[in-house]
């Protein structure tokens, strides 16, 4: 029987892995967001320690108005270049899927009533939010990945119906993982409040420039942090639509929901390895450890 | 308008239908044929550069202007990666965009340009320039839509457009990339299934494709707004490409406007539309938003309540 062992909210702001200079990406940093990277790097010392098989990932920057969408090839390799923060993040990628979990997925989300497809198209270009939450737990990319696209159900409907439909294929992820032999890691991958500065520090990793947009936003990014820490995600779940809309928060994706719904609605308090704005973006590092044995007070 | 440096503007739909699968549907084919006959139209022009603002080309810092001298990737869509993948290898004008650049400074506008092997170009623009200028006869100048523009900016960015071709003496063929009503229908069609999602959006887009036939740009950006409420997903803070191509494009309603092709696209609104400057002028709208010069920015009012 399959089970998820951790569930990880770790955001994707190109800055981090830029800020890191692995030898996959092209630009140079003089470093930067220490704060979210050292907690990355603590929070990917406490995955090593657990035994599992694969890392399943909800993208927000795999954006799919027709349905959602799973990968369904076993390998890609190519170079991920941010449309948006092209100078920062240029990354020359190298990985595994698990398409058999994938698949199994995507069969569990279209028996439950959604639409869904595989993709299968091998010039298809990995998203950058996929790869830097991936590259930031597991630097050495020895676990296969499954890459979740994001139905935009909040722009076309409501945060509302956002809600209810990750709910739901998290319902039909988590039926699908438990019926595997696999053991799964869940990476939720994004900002909490999502509004940016439209101009950037001429250097990029000058840290003197970096805070959050505005106050209003780093209460509210508070607010879920102090639920997430007393294990009230359901009541997170419930704020959803209001924290989106007051924040612009990058939750608008589904991905927290669909995280929290998978793992049965935690109400046991987050793992908070890190809190820190990127151009004007809040972001906190925050694992979900089922086993009580070992989840920890970390921040 | 032999003083204009607009040889004609084009309005194109972004998905990659018309490209990639022209034969599956009626309308797509059309499109198909409307994209060749748009490309005939610059052959047989005598532009210099053809000048792209795209709505797939989302940016949050400032506008980007692509000034890379070759791009070359194989691109695929996010949604319809199964019709197939889009090889491209372009030409861009650097020199352009980089006086471009250059000029959205001078109006108050944060841009940059971007010049990276592998920068992924977005979806509309790779069907635009693959079927309007498919041997590169053209240099040409992409820029971004960013994503928390308005108004000001938007047309501030379309001055700039101008100012350069001005300041150049290049004569443009000027391309927005966009769909008229952008609902898209969110379960899979069979091709010949494929309609305008609702009759509320064909309503819309018969009423703004009256406005364009009659060559009546400025009056359409007058009415963006509304036409955002009305028809556009909320995906954005407004309906920008028209403000744009009308202040790229001289900000007036003296036009020759030729719909050339209108169909769906999985539900959305797309249409091939030209624009030919003339001397003609048409409207009776009161154009009650003011013009502006120059971009700067906010205003600050959450600091000064």
């Amino acid at each position: 029987m399959g089970e998820i062992v951790a569930g990880c909210l770790a955001p994707h702001p190109p800055h981090v892995v830029y800020a890191d200079n692995p030898e996959q990406n092209e630009p140079n940093s003089e470093g930067g967001w220490e704060t979210l990277r050292w907690g990355y790097a603590k929070l990917a010392r406490k995955l090593k320690t657990l035994d599992y098989d694969a890392i399943v990932i909800f993208t927000p920057h795999w954006q799919t108005y027709v349905g959602t969408h799973f990968l369904g090839l076993p390998h890609f390799k190519s170079k991920s270049v941010d449309p948006v923060f092209p100078n920062l993040f240029r990354f020359n990628y190298d990985l595994n899927i698990d398409v058999e979990l994938s698949k199994s997925m995507h069969e569990a989300a279209k028996d439950a009533g959604m639409v869904t497809m595989m993709m299968e198209n091998p010039d298809f270009r990995i998203d950058y939010g996929t790869i830097v939450s991936a590259h930031m737990i597991n630097p050495e990319w020895n676990k296969p990945i499954i890459p979740i696209s994001s139905n935009r159900n909040s722009h076309y409907y409501s945060v509302e119906v956002m809600n209810e439909q990750a709910r739901a294929l998290g319902k039909a992820c988590r039926k699908a993982i438990l019926e595997s032999d696999k053991r799964v890691v869940l990476i939720s991958s994004h900002s909490l409040s999502h509004r940016h500065f439209t101009v950037e520090s001429e250097l990029p990793e000058d840290m003197s420039k970096q805070h959050i947009y505005n106050h209003s936003n780093y209460v509210w990014d508070m607010k879920l942090i102090d639920l997430m820490r007393q294990g009230k995600m359901d009541e997170v779940i419930n704020l959803m639509p209001e924290f989106t809309e007051q924040t612009i928060a990058e939750t608008d994706s589904g991905s927290l929901t669909w995280m929290m719904e998978a793992m049965g609605m935690p109400d046991y308090p987050a793992e908070i390895y890190g809190y820190q704005s990127v151009i004007g973006t809040g972001n906190v590092i925050a694992s979900w450890d089922p086993n009580p044995d070992t989840r920890e007070v970390v921040l | 308008m032999k003083d204009s440096p607009i040889v004609f503007g084009l309005y194109v739909p972004p998905h990659p239908h018309p490209l990639l699968a022209p034969e599956k549907n009626e309308g797509w084919g059309k499109l198909r044929q409307a994209f060749d006959t748009a490309r005939k139209r610059i052959e047989e022009s005598d532009a210099d550069i053809i000048l792209i603002y795209s709505t797939t080309w989302p940016s949050v810092i400032g506008h980007q202007i692509q000034a890379r001298s070759n791009p070359e990737w194989v691109h695929v869509d996010d949604d319809f990666h199964y019709l197939g993948s889009m090889p491209y290898k372009f030409e861009m004008d650097s020199d352009f965009s980089h006086q471009y650049h250059e000029n959205c400074g001078k109006r108050g506008l944060n841009s940059r340009t971007i010049d990276y092997d592998g920068f992924p170009i977005d979806t509309g623009s790779v069907v635009a320039l693959s079927l309007l200028n498919p041997d590169n006869r053209l240099p040409a100048c992409i820029v971004s839509s960013n994503v928390y523009a308005n108004r000001a900016e938007s047309i501030v960015l379309g001055k700039a457009a101008r100012d350069t071709l001005e300041q150049q003496g290049k004569k443009a063929i000027v391309v927005v990339v966009s769909s008229l009503s952008n609902r898209m229908f969110t379960d899979y069609i069979k091709p010949e299934d494929d309609r305008i999602h609702s009759a509320k959006d064909q309503e819309w887009n018969q009423k703004i494709m009256q406005f364009f036939q009659e060559g009546r740009l400025e009056d359409l950006s007058q009415l963006s707004r509304e036409i955002h409420n009305q028809i556009r997903v909320q995906k954005v803070v407004a309906y920008k490409p028209i403000w744009w191509m009308a202040a790229t494009m001289g900000q007036n309603n003296n036009y020759q406007g030729e719909v050339l092709a209108y169909a769906s696209l999985h539900g959305s609104g797309g249409a091939v539309i030209q624009l030919t400057p003339t001397t003609g002028s048409i409207g009776d709208k009161e154009f009650d938003e003011d013009d502006i010069e120059f971009y700067t920015g906010d205003r600050h009012v959450l600091d000064n309540g």
